[in-house]
């Protein structure tokens, strides 16, 4: 009896692309892994995606909610007219950002490796 | 007074559970003597012995001797109840589960190894859902997850290539392919 059988290298290539996918999702380069919040252009909350957080910021026109889950954070609430900050969803990746301007609120997402030097809104 | 005798028989399958359970009891009891760089990480030698007990005594007796291995290694080792005793018990049920349907595999294609890392993914994936679910909701666990899944697939394979070559070991009178004789 051999030790391995077709099958067997069929599931050890599985598991292998598995691990491959899994370090890819886990430990690829461009995840964020910080949140930069600012409210009218100073920064008021440097915070890590590692749990979950709830932030709220005040603004000319009313208060910004923040959301922070692992991995992850949106704009949650804003008394902007248009709400684009908000329908902007989750983020992730490091280089992200929603901006409430009305509210002038702002939102960043930061990783290890920033993706760009700078941003010009 | 009548004093009333409660007699349990007990059958040769009670017994044949109680030595493969001691077993994998005492490979459970000498890994947790193992250093290991992260909690979680361990080559699950009893895994050996619960692979060798499905193929040979078929999964009811497997079940029986995992879930006494949980239960025993739970008491010697101090954790019963605690939440290395629940990640344990998570870890058994779904590689269980995953070695309930992973069985129906053909043979001819699939042999101990398949079923080693399944039962090996099964045991990190139940573990780590109940971290997730209860123990650490929220947190960045997901930056652990390369390390798990690659501890979980060198290990199964390795237990898998250690239950083929007991299954193909050769008997004490030298005949090749003679069952593997467990006690």
């Amino acid at each position: 009896m051999s030790l391995l059988r077709a099958g067997d290298a069929a599931v050890l290539f599985a598991g292998a692309a598995l691990v491959v996918a899994l370090t890819l999702y886990a430990w690829g380069g461009s995840r964020g892994d910080t949140a930069v919040i600012r409210a009218a252009g100073r920064v008021v909350e440097t915070t890590s995606l590692a749990r979950a957080r709830l932030f709220s910021v005040n603004g000319p026109l009313g208060t910004t909610q923040i959301e922070i889950q692992p991995g992850r954070a949106r704009i949650a609430r804003d008394p902007s007219p248009r709400q684009l900050c908000v329908k902007q969803g989750w983020l992730t990746q490091s280089g992200q950002a929603a901006l409430c301007l009305p509210n002038q609120v702002s939102l960043e997402i930061r990783g290890r490796t920033p993706a760009y030097d700078t941003l010009g809104y | 007074m009548t004093r009333s005798v409660i007699e349990l028989p007990v059958s040769d399958a009670d017994r044949r559970i109680a030595r493969l359970a001691a077993l994998a009891i005492g490979l459970t009891l000498a890994e947790a003597a193992l250093p290991s760089p992260v909690p979680g990480v361990k080559p699950g030698l009893a895994n050996i012995v619960i692979l060798l007990v499905l193929l040979q005594h078929g999964w009811r007796t497997a079940a029986w001797v995992s879930g006494l291995r949980v239960l025993a290694g739970g008491l010697l080792l101090g954790s019963l109840f605690a939440p290395g005793f629940w990640l344990s018990s998570a870890g058994a049920l779904v590689s269980l589960t995953v070695l309930a349907l992973a069985r129906h595999l053909p043979s001819r294609h699939f042999g101990p190894v398949s079923l080693s890392v399944l039962a090996a993914f099964g045991h990190i994936g139940g573990q780590l859902a109940l971290v997730g679910v209860w123990l650490l909701p929220g947190s960045a666990l997901i930056t652990l997850l390369p390390v798990f899944a690659t501890a979980a697939l060198v290990f199964g394979t390795v237990n898998g290539l250690i239950v083929t070559r007991m299954l193909a070991a050769p008997a004490p009178d030298g005949r090749q392919s003679a069952p593997c004789t467990l006690p």
